[in-house]
């Protein structure tokens, strides 16, 4: 067997001379386009020396928008874990007609632009807004406050932790809970004992990109922020309103603590990546095993 | 083999699911176009077709279709490294490609500025070079190309570690030279998924707020791009202005994605019958 094996990866191979050529390119552009930027913001960040970095670190505006942006997470991930899980469920355990319409509802809110998910929110819950006006006859602000801040990132990242979990339990099938249903378990016993083990890296990776997003969300929050300070700035809204008023190294000094995110969850993505591939392939197998 | 509706929860979670969704989702979307329905043909008009409307479209479309033909082709180069050569750090480059998916859009968008402007590490050789690139429409493609660089380099991998190496060696062993084996073998193999990912970046350009709004410099007329002129309109309380081009900008979208999917599902269909 190894003759033609390596027969084959001959005829597949390219010259040298092609493939340092062509990996050099790569490089550059990967280093042009993606490696220099990141550069730029650590950079920055120094730029006035560390005793600076950490002045516009600990600024109490600064801090303000860290626990805002937190909370909103918070709020916004818990949320949408329980709607990932009611949605994976329904749409993986069972055959209804407009099965597919309803994945494909659960991923529109990926294409639609962060200032247009900010609009339609104004439009809907603005003071002059449809429900919004409601609302704002009693006194109670939605849009240029916290609610607003929280339905937008709500919007936005609804997609994360579904879309993570309805290809892993869809190729897992549905056996295991059925023999759990036999064996006398109840609904909460069968999720939480046989589906919940099954899906758990793909769950945390889908909580991971849900974070990841609604830490940095900026265009949809943006529109609906209304940018009142000490009250509605998140983080990166912090980031544009120093950059703004040209505290440059302060702004990248914020916007460094964000990156650093960005690099975690590039990270751990890539490592949850192999244990969610490693998942699915064993799922198959079993399933494959007993077919 | 699966035995639809014998576990429990069906009414519990599709009741809630469709709760959520219509909360979230469906009714906000709607008032986008219930909003619209109201308008009269002068007023829709009026809020259309002025100069800095068309304007904006041309510049975010036209720079959407540069950046993503600019991803399409070094996309798919760095799909092609990636999977094919070896190299020492591959895996970390392999896990930075999906960092414009990962950094916060602001983020991205004061680090490009600060990169391309004239005293920047990129700018000032640009600028040297008579270029300037931070606060043009080169600026606004530049950024383009850093958000949506992910999106073919992520539908091209998985196609080119799936490539069935014996074709290639059939490919050879028939006279081939490298070359043409790549034009007539693998390309015609990866063309699809280049598309799509092309097709997904340009879309999200399309849409891009954070990144373009720092490093656009939103001169109307020349810098502006449709998301911006959105923003601009809301804060001049013209909502219905607002709405007006946000759904223009939505159907453009949607109308694009729908056509490439039915043209790939028309390829698909027509692929076997070729061979």
């Amino acid at each position: 067997m190894s003759a033609p094996a390596s027969a084959v990866r001959d005829a597949a191979r390219d010259p040298l001379l092609v493939r340092v050529l062509l990996t050099a390119a790569a490089l550059a552009v990967v280093a042009l386009f993606l490696v220099l930027p990141l550069a730029v913001v650590f950079a920055e960040a120094f730029a006035k020396g560390a005793g600076a970095f950490w002045e516009a670190v600990r600024d109490p505006e600064t801090l303000f928008s860290v626990r805002l942006t937190l909370l909103v997470t918070t709020i916004v991930v818990a949320a949408n874990l329980v709607f990932g899980l009611a949605a994976a469920w329904a749409v993986t355990r069972f055959r209804f007609p407009g099965r597919r319409l309803l994945s494909s509802l659960i991923e529109l809110p990926l294409s639609i632009s962060p200032v247009v998910s900010g609009l339609v929110f104004i439009l809907l819950l603005g003071d002059a807004g449809i429900v919004g006006r409601h609302f704002a006859a009693h006194g109670v602000k939605i849009i240029f406050a916290l609610p607003g801040i929280v339905v937008a990132t709500l919007f936005v990242t609804l997609p994360y932790v579904a879309r993570e979990l309805i290809p892993l339990m869809e190729a897992g099938g549905s056996q295991e809970e059925e023999a759990a249903l036999t064996l006398g378990a109840r609904g909460w016993q069968i999720f939480r004992r046989v589906t919940l083990p099954n899906i758990s890296w793909g769950l945390l990776y889908g909580i991971v990109l849900a974070s990841a997003r609604a830490l940095g969300e900026f265009g949809a929050v943006s529109v609906v922020s209304g940018h009142v300070r000490g009250e509605t700035t998140t983080v990166p809204l912090q980031v544009e309103i120093l950059y703004n008023e040209y505290h440059f190294a302060a702004a990248f000094a914020v916007a460094s603590l964000l990156s650093l995110l960005a690099l975690f969850t590039v990270a751990v993505k890539k490592l949850l990546q192999r244990r969610v591939a490693a998942a699915r392939a064993g799922q198959a197998a079993t399933e494959g095993g007993r077919a | 083999m699966r035995s639809a509706g014998v576990l429990p929860g069906f009414r519990l979670t599709l009741g809630f699911t469709l709760l959520y969704l219509a909360l979230v989702v469906v009714v906000p979307l709607a008032t986008l176009f219930t909003g619209t329905a109201s308008f009269s043909l002068a007023g829709l008009q009026k809020a259309l077709l002025s100069a800095r409307v068309l304007s904006a479209f041309r510049l975010s479309i036209g720079a959407s279709l540069a950046a993503a033909g600019f991803t399409a082709v070094f996309g798919f180069l760095v799909a092609w490294v990636l999977v094919r050569y070896p190299f020492p750090g591959r895996q970390a480059v392999d896990a930075l490609v999906d960092l414009p998916f990962a950094l916060p859009t602001a983020v991205g968008g004061i680090a490009l500025t600060a990169l391309w402007s004239d005293n920047g590490w990129l700018g000032r050789l640009a600028a040297a070079g008579g270029v300037k690139v931070a606060f043009t429409p080169l600026g606004v493609v530049v950024a383009l190309i850093f958000i949506g660089f992910p999106f073919v380099v992520r539908m091209v991998q998985p196609v080119l570690q799936d490539l069935d190496p014996a074709l290639e060696e059939a490919a050879a062993s028939l006279g081939a030279s490298r070359l043409q084996t790549f034009r007539r073998v693998i390309l015609p193999q990866a063309a699809p998924a280049v598309l799509s990912g092309a097709v997904l970046a340009f879309a999200r350009a399309l849409g891009e707020y954070g990144t373009v709004v720092f490093i656009s410099g939103n001169l109307p007329l020349r810098t502006e791009t449709v998301p911006f002129l959105i923003l601009a309109r809301l804060e001049q309380y013209d909502y219905a202005g607002a709405t007006a081009v946000a759904v223009l900008m939505l159907l453009f979208a949607a109308g694009l994605l729908l056509t490439v999917g039915a043209l790939q599902r028309e390829g698909r269909a027509a692929a076997p019958a070729r061979r």
